[in-house]
């Protein structure tokens, strides 16, 4: 009985002893060969540790007087001053305003317009005319935004062709440039122009992997094309819109660098300084490194809070979310 | 009253015809106006003559365009940084997406949640030119060719169409008849890529095309400007063509042609892409429409 015993627990530890042995042996034979999967993706860690994870750890500037002589690490601390600074400046409030009238009038403004140029897109009969027009209306999205908002000057300059236009149609010439209370209008609408036809082609698709059935069910019943949009199509992209709605929410904050900063003159500077030109104004142009890093934190803070609430608004109503 | 009007099929197709009509005059109107002016009388294009044909045909800013050096060489920086930037983004990005595509990659969870996090998080703009100076990247062309030569969105659209395209019986018929991953990857995949590969190449060298904004904080050296920053010289500050010239009766003469110069400009800079343009939109629409797969 005994002998049988210890033969059974012998047999036990003999398992376990090879159980162990198989696993590093998978590990091993594992690692032998799918080493070279994680050479593979090497390099894009490299480069993200380099220029997004490092500089995260420099953040810590925004709470420090940084001094290049110091380092980041020997800088000393300085708590909340740099954030306390920059709300209690004068420009404080101008620049939340401008920021976020720039993005909210962009959002309002530009996420409709490709979803209806979809819908009109989808309903063309006439291929070609179809293709041309999806050619054309693409096409903005690779003008690079220096040549675009060259051609914004250009265009609605004093001499340029819009005033013309307006002049020979017998109304008086519209200083577009040079008044600050266009800024916005022109700043949001310049970019529904540039953006709706790329933006469509997401939508474009939605459309066309409608079931066709509901459609053939809906001819039958008698619906126009009108009223199948409303009630086929539109139902069925709605996951489509409200995710990229979810998305383009979460950018509310990071308003484009470039185009406010290219459009920006000393005539429209009041409604045309935004978070992010302020930023590169304070930290490039004057050094002052702790101060533009604050600015810049604050502002991202506010971005990453802005998608967390929409997203969870989103989950709440429609059940449908980013994660 | 009007909802039964639009109720009406032909109605509405009319209607639909109309508005994708002026949508398509809308926004071919601004670069045809371009093309147009930049090739028609200087004095005409300011009176408002020129709106729907070119009308004294003038090719005067075109010659001083192609005599100025700085577009030259903004041509040649632009062209070597997009290039080789473009080179490197694809060998980052292809190898990436097709390893993080992979079932049978371990920790790939935690690999794509390190990534993801840096489209939602980043240090801005003074830590990350602490970094650049750190390395001593400033002023150098090698901070034109390395800045953007990896984006996460991409990653992602270069691993879906993995997913999406490569059976995982491929992979396993590969691995009975003993091919080791590397041989695997040359052999299959790469062959098998060439869509997504296009797709990506075109991304890539679109966006170091248009790159304006990591030349502005990195690169002081006119000898390093990329063309867009010589464009932002030229048509948003105002600088005219030809610096170098101090005869005051061509300084005059460009002064008067100044607007048309701008025209040119942008045709010249922009002709590459529009030409190349017709050809390629496809791979772009494709790259979106895998992009929206799993999102």
């Amino acid at each position: 009985m005994s002998h049988l015993k210890i033969g059974k627990e012998n047999t036990l530890a003999v398992n376990i002893l090879n159980n162990r042995a198989k696993k590093r042996k998978k590990i091993i034979a594992y690692i032998r060969k799918s080493w070279i999967l994680y050479l593979f993706v090497l390099p894009a860690i490299v480069y993200l540790i380099i220029f997004n994870y490092i500089p995260m750890y420099g953040v810590q500037i925004a709470f420090k007087d940084y001094r290049a002589s110091l380092g980041i690490l020997g800088s000393p601390w300085v708590g909340l001053k740099h954030i306390i600074t920059f709300f209690d400046s004068y420009q404080f409030v101008q620049l939340l305003i401008n920021t976020l009238a720039l993005s909210f009038y962009g959002l309002i403004a530009g996420f409709p317009v490709p979803i209806i140029l979809a819908l009109l897109l989808h309903y063309t009969k006439n291929q070609r005319f179809k293709k041309l027009t999806q050619m054309v209306t693409y096409a903005p999205h690779f003008i690079s935004t220096v040549v675009f908002c060259g051609m914004i000057f250009i265009l609605l300059g004093n001499e340029g062709v819009y005033n013309q236009i307006i002049e020979i149609l017998g109304f008086d010439k519209i200083k577009f440039m040079s008044k600050p209370e266009y800024f916005r209008h022109i700043y949001v609408w310049t970019d529904v122009f540039k953006g709706m036809g790329w933006s469509s082609i997401i939508y474009i698709a939605a459309l066309s992997g409608v079931d066709p059935q509901i459609h053939e069910a809906a001819i039958i019943d008698g619906a126009s094309k009108i009223q199948r949009i409303i009630h086929v199509d539109f139902p069925s992209i709605l996951p489509t819109i409200i995710i990229l709605l979810i998305l383009n929410a979460g950018r509310i904050m990071s308003v484009g660098f470039e185009k406010a900063f290219l459009l920006q003159n000393n005539l429209n500077l009041e409604h045309s300084e935004i978070i992010s030109t302020y930023v590169y104004k304070v930290g490039i142009q004057s050094g002052q490194f702790s101060y533009s890093t604050a600015i810049g934190l604050f502002n991202n803070i506010i971005n990453f809070l802005l998608l967390i609430l929409v997203n969870k608004i989103s989950k709440k109503i429609t059940n449908i979310g980013v994660w | 009253m009007i909802k039964h009007f639009l109720n009406n099929d032909k109605v509405f197709d009319t209607i639909v015809n109309i508005f994708v009509f002026c949508i398509l005059v809308f926004t071919l109107y601004p670069i045809y106006f371009v093309l147009i002016a930049s090739f028609s009388d200087p004095a005409m294009v300011a009176n408002g003559d020129i709106i729907l044909y070119p009308k004294g045909i003038n090719v005067e800013g075109f010659s001083y365009i192609l005599k100025d050096i700085r577009i030259w060489r903004g041509y040649y920086n632009t062209f070597m940084y997009t290039f080789f930037g473009t080179l490197l983004a694809l060998l980052i990005t292809i190898p990436a997406g097709y390893a993080l595509s992979r079932k049978d990659l371990k920790g790939k969870k935690i690999i794509m949640l390190f990534m993801v996090i840096t489209m939602y998080f980043n240090g801005g703009l003074i830590p990350t030119y602490l970094v650049v100076k750190s390395l001593g990247l400033i002023d150098t062309p090698y901070v034109l060719i390395i800045l953007g030569s990896f984006s996460v969105f991409n990653l992602i659209i270069t691993r879906t169409y993995y997913i999406s395209t490569l059976p995982l019986e491929l992979q396993e018929a590969a691995e009975i008849d003993g091919c080791t991953i590397p041989k695997y990857f040359m052999v299959v995949v790469v062959p098998l890529s060439k869509p997504i590969i296009a797709i990506m190449a075109l991304y890539y060298a679109v966006s170091h095309w248009n790159s304006f904004f990591n030349a502005l904080i990195y690169v002081n050296n006119i000898r390093l400007y990329p063309l867009q920053l010589i464009l932002r010289d030229i048509l948003i500050t105002g600088q005219t063509v030809d610096v170098t010239t101090t005869d005051p009766e061509v300084v005059e003469r460009l002064k008067r042609i100044a607007q048309t110069i701008k025209y040119g400009v942008i045709i010249v800079s922009s002709l590459p892409v529009l030409v190349m343009y017709p050809f390629v939109q496809k791979y772009f629409v494709k790259g979106v429409m895998i992009g929206s797969l799993k999102q």
